[in-house]
């Protein structure tokens, strides 16, 4: 079974099936769909489907049923027109779609830009990856300024390097000048990232 | 006391406002889509707009345990000017969107063929979309404005009871009530509405199918002026139940015949925004 079938089976809703089909003949007849998921699929977690809520996962199928000639277009438009929760939907997706870079990265970019910690942090999942290591570094201090948990940044400790540890040692005095601390998630990384003597 | 506000601004308002709102018992707002002081030029102003009012103010209220809902549409003054008729082209793809809750506010502001036309070709996407209608009245030759107001309404075919008439006063509340619509009023500090002569008109017209709303924008206004009616409702002898009635169970019929009212729980998923900029100042 592939991974959408899976997520399918776990949102159990067969106006999704029938709305990939349609989408799938003409890709066009996104648009309705996409807007009215909320409503038709509620925002229930997903019990078959570990960090999925319904929304997400009936708008992630509806993406997946795209042909995938004229795909990133249409995936732009659905970002930039899209609600906050919409913008979170396609965000969510992408690892699901196997988006490359030319798909994820303008999106991603957009939703580090934002103010919304939401999207901030869908921004660093999987799909991160295709960020280069100034732009990721940024994002992730965001997190860290804004309070948005460092648990949600995919593969945190692999990527993590003297450069952001510079940063958050950077930020940390900057707080401590204030009467202020960091949080304890950015803490705990700084002391992962600091080198200790031996002996 | 739980408070819906059933048409405010916030767009305009301060987050300091959002949180002084929540402690006061507001749990559920509706922004309609309005003119901003300063006049747009071309539709993709208004299409920042309308996404703002999907994205970022429903993530502010968020943050304070408000739900935010919005009504979308060209608004009446802005109709007039030839550079925002396209923003109609816009209205059907975000009226389709969740969170929409009614289309609005149309209307007339000074009763213009323009007024007339953006008004009757609104009307008609309310029905289109399965949505309410929210409708303003005009400050100025308001009588007449309402009496106009209410024809539409009746030759487009929305059920009356799908419509909320705005702003209304003494004088403009008895056509509205006959015609069946849903009546609003927007309590102001010194014009259009005061607690004390809200509630007179509840005593002389009853609490079905009236709203109160602060309509509170970046004028002179209140966003806490709905909890001041209620307190005047209370002072004034309507209990509690009047109270939850006006002020939180008539919004919700009014904007639930949209079938997109949500007002579950706000997931607690949220991250802590000890440090964020909106609540802290700065970045």
């Amino acid at each position: 079974m592939t991974d959408d079938q899976a997520l399918l089976a776990a949102l159990g809703q067969d106006w999704v099936a029938a709305a990939r089909a349609e989408i799938a003949e003409r890709p066009a007849a996104i648009g309705r769909y996409f807007a009215a998921a909320g409503r038709r699929a509620g925002r229930a977690p997903l019990a078959g489907a570990p960090g999925w809520q319904s929304d997400e996962a009936a708008r992630a199928l509806l993406l997946a049923a795209l042909p995938s000639a004229g795909r990133a277009g249409v995936l732009a438009t659905l970002y930039a027109e899209g609600t906050a929760a919409e913008k979170l939907a396609v965000l969510r997706a992408l690892p699901l779609l196997d988006a490359g870079a030319g798909e994820a990265v303008p999106l991603l970019r957009d939703a580090i830009r934002t103010n919304d910690a939401r999207l901030l942090l869908a921004a660093l999942g999987p799909c991160a990856r295709h960020l280069d290591q100034p732009a990721w570094r940024q994002a992730v201090l965001k997190c860290v300024f804004t309070g948005a948990p460092l648990a949600g940044v995919h593969g945190l400790d692999e990527r993590a390097d003297a450069e952001l540890a510079a940063m958050l040692a950077g930020l940390a005095e900057e707080r401590a000048a204030a009467g202020r601390t960091v949080p304890a998630d950015a803490a705990a990384l700084l002391d992962r990232l600091t080198p200790r003597k031996e002996g | 006391m739980r408070i819906f506000d059933p048409h405010i601004h916030m767009t305009s308002r301060t987050t300091d406002d959002y949180r002084r709102m929540a402690a006061a018992g507001v749990r559920a707002v509706v922004e309609p889509a309005f003119w901003l002081g300063q006049p747009r030029t071309n539709p993709g102003s208004f299409a920042d707009y309308f996404d703002s009012l999907l994205g970022w103010e429903p993530y502010r209220a968020g943050l304070f345990g408000v739900r935010h809902h919005a009504t979308i549409a060209l608004n009446p003054k802005e109709a007039n000017d030839p550079r925002c008729r396209p923003v109609l082209d816009l209205l059907p793809r975000y009226l389709d969107k969740d969170g929409v809750v009614a289309v609005g506010e149309i209307g007339y502001d000074s009763m213009t063929p323009e007024e007339d036309d953006a008004f009757a070709r609104q009307l008609a996407l309310a029905v289109e979309h399965d949505l309410p209608a929210l409708v303003h009245t005009p400050h100025r030759d308001k009588a007449r404005g309402t009496r106009r107001t209410l024809e539409v309404v009746a030759e487009s075919g929305i059920a009356p009871e799908r419509v909320l008439v705005d702003h209304l006063n003494e004088l403009t509340v008895g056509p509205v009530q006959e015609a069946g619509c849903w009546m609003g009023f927007s309590i102001y500090p010194e014009t259009k509405m005061s607690p004390p002569r809200m509630v007179e008109i509840l005593r002389r017209h009853g609490l079905e199918r009236m709203l109160v709303n602060s309509a509170a924008d970046w004028g002179h206004s209140d966003p806490l002026l709905t909890v001041e009616t209620a307190r005047a409702m209370l002072e004034a002898g309507f209990d509690a139940d009047d109270v939850d009635r006006v002020l939180w169970r008539n919004p919700v019929e009014f904007y639930r015949q949209s079938g997109r009212l949500d007002l579950s729980d706000l997931p607690e998923a949220a991250p802590e925004f000890e440090g964020s900029s909106i609540r802290r100042g700065g970045g």
